[in-house]
């Protein structure tokens, strides 16, 4: 069965189609596939990906590149990567499911409860507010992020290096908001749903859980203000879970309600959607009481970083210095170095790390050289505080997640 | 003018999700039909274009399977074999060389 609002959707594209055919057409907003602004993507995506790709802006969002309308699947180009903060309508969009209602903050409920608390608690935005405030610099990134540029390719959403972004979140903590309902010794999972839903009722529910440990801890929070504004409508408003450390699949959009459970929350996008291989991964944080043999739940980003200053074939002045710069982020341990190779990867030279705005945020980073005529490969790679480093050789997974290959980029000197 | 245009805004604001939608033209071909009321009834058929055309016959079988087994689509049979077959001519990996 078609779900309501999903008809109702139906019919407002219709009406958007009139309006765009009228006199009243707002850039960004409305407009024909002739308005899409052509776009410059990385040569690995496929090539459907590189054709059907679009620059558009949805409401009080900048341009963005557009993989998919619905559910919107949105990027930010990676010129809007270029500082330790993503602004808010720089912000890639990423939803599973299309029936997405606008969030009335009046009327917004968060629902407390569970089998393992000792009681339920309702929650409206005014209360939430009213508990103490927490604040955190993270990176939020899409366990698929970069999932276009594996090959061979996989399906999914085919993203280039967008999908992630770093704000300063405020909010209350998640652990603070379980003691209202009160957590039982027994509870395992933290399981955690959204507003937004499915079109058809027999799709599964977006609905995610994550271990007692990682829900209760100082940073994990229920967020309401993001870069000191409200959450835009996109990113959950008026509220989300924010992990920092873990990808974006555990920070949940729109949520409405949180409960505490003694057994493995057994939903799809638990059992078989966001798992990779077990042991194939340096990564420390484990789900334990979601493993299996063969998989386990994706939990925290790896190490990684991206050139921002300068796109794939720019061209700079041969004989001057030049500054190539980006990002460098990883689980949360914190960036210990960014090095930068000039000569293929045959050595690498300590680039100069920017503000330090906590283990969890965007690190920037810049390295200067003098390009020679003629072309030059340059290559970043992040070591974290614990000793990670990217990988030179892609670890190949099933969904295409945790992709940290060593970017470059050839800067063409004239 | 202003004030038409504010509220012109703030009725577009309200409308869900799906207004920012454009038509997304696929290829011409037999089961076209099929795979704009089945596929189109719960995503856009972007997603067909970015993830080509790099995944085989047996991908894109599994990918139909996926889609009404796991996500419930109400897909019947004849439609599910018209709409692979459309996939895996102008989507597919079997029927073309991808430019690398």
């Amino acid at each position: 069965m078609i779900n309501r609002r999903t008809l109702l959707g139906t019919a407002g594209v219709g009406a958007g189609a009139a309006l765009a055919g009228g006199s009243l057409a707002l850039p960004h907003l409305l407009g024909g596939e002739a308005e899409a602004q052509p776009l410059s993507l990385s040569k690995a995506l496929p090539q459907g990906t590189r054709d059907s790709a679009t620059l558009e802006a949805l409401p009080g969002k900048k341009p963005l590149i557009k993989l998919a309308y619905r559910p919107p699947n949105y990027e930010s180009p990676v010129e809007y990567l270029r500082s330790g903060i993503t602004p808010n309508d720089e912000f890639f969009v990423r939803y599973h499911l299309s029936d997405i209602p606008q969030v009335d903050a009046k009327t917004w409920k968060l629902s407390v409860g569970g089998e393992c608390a000792n009681g339920q608690a309702t929650l409206d935005l005014d209360e939430l507010k009213r508990l103490p405030a927490a604040e955190v610099t993270a990176v939020c990134q899409c366990s698929g992020n970069r999932r276009g540029l594996f090959h061979p390719h996989v399906p999914g959403v085919e993203w280039g290096y967008g999908a992630m972004g770093c704000a300063h979140w405020k909010g209350a903590r998640l652990k603070d908001v379980l003691d209202k309902a009160g957590l039982k010794k027994e509870a395992v999972e933290i399981v955690y749903n959204g507003a937004d839903g499915p079109a058809l009722d027999k799709t599964p529910d977006f609905v995610k859980s994550i271990p007692v440990w990682k829900a209760i801890e100082e940073t994990t929070l229920v967020a309401y203000e993001m870069n000191g504004q409200p959450l835009p409508h996109w990113n959950g408003f008026p509220a989300r879970i924010v992990v920092p450390g873990w990808t974006g699949t555990y920070w949940m959009k729109h949520v409405v309600s949180i409960d505490a459970v003694t057994k493995p929350f057994e939903g799809f996008w638990m059992k078989s959607a966001y798992r990779i291989p077990v042991g194939k991964f340096p990564v420390v944080a484990q789900f334990t009481t979601q493993q299996t043999p063969a998989n386990t739940p994706i939990t925290e980003c790896v190490v990684n970083s991206l050139i921002t200053s300068h796109a794939d074939g720019a061209t700079v002045k041969a004989g001057s210095r030049a500054s190539v710069g980006g990002l460098a982020w990883d689980g949360g341990y914190g960036i210990r170095v960014v090095e930068v190779s000039t000569d293929s990867g045959k050595t690498w030279a300590e680039a100069t790390l920017g503000p330090d705005a906590g283990k969890y945020a965007f690190r920037t980073w810049t390295y200067q050289f003098v390009p020679q005529r003629g072309h030059t490969k340059v290559m970043a790679r992040a070591t974290n505080v614990i000793g990670q480093s990217q990988t030179a050789t892609l670890i190949a997974n099933p969904a295409g997640y945790h992709h940290n290959l060593i970017q470059s980029v050839t800067l063409v000197a004239a | 003018m202003r004030a038409l245009a504010i509220g012109l805004v703030t009725a577009l604001m309200a409308v869900p999700a799906a207004a920012q939608e454009k038509p997304v033209t696929l290829k011409a071909g037999p089961g076209l039909e099929q795979v704009q009321a089945n596929c189109g009834a719960c995503h856009s058929l972007d997603y067909i274009q970015t993830n080509s055309p790099f995944m085989t016959s047996a991908t894109w079988d599994a990918e139909i399977g996926k889609m009404i087994k796991v996500f419930g689509a109400p897909i019947s049979e004849a439609d599910a074999r018209a709409i692979g077959d459309y996939l895996k001519a102008n989507y597919g990996a079997d029927h073309v060389t991808e430019n690398r």
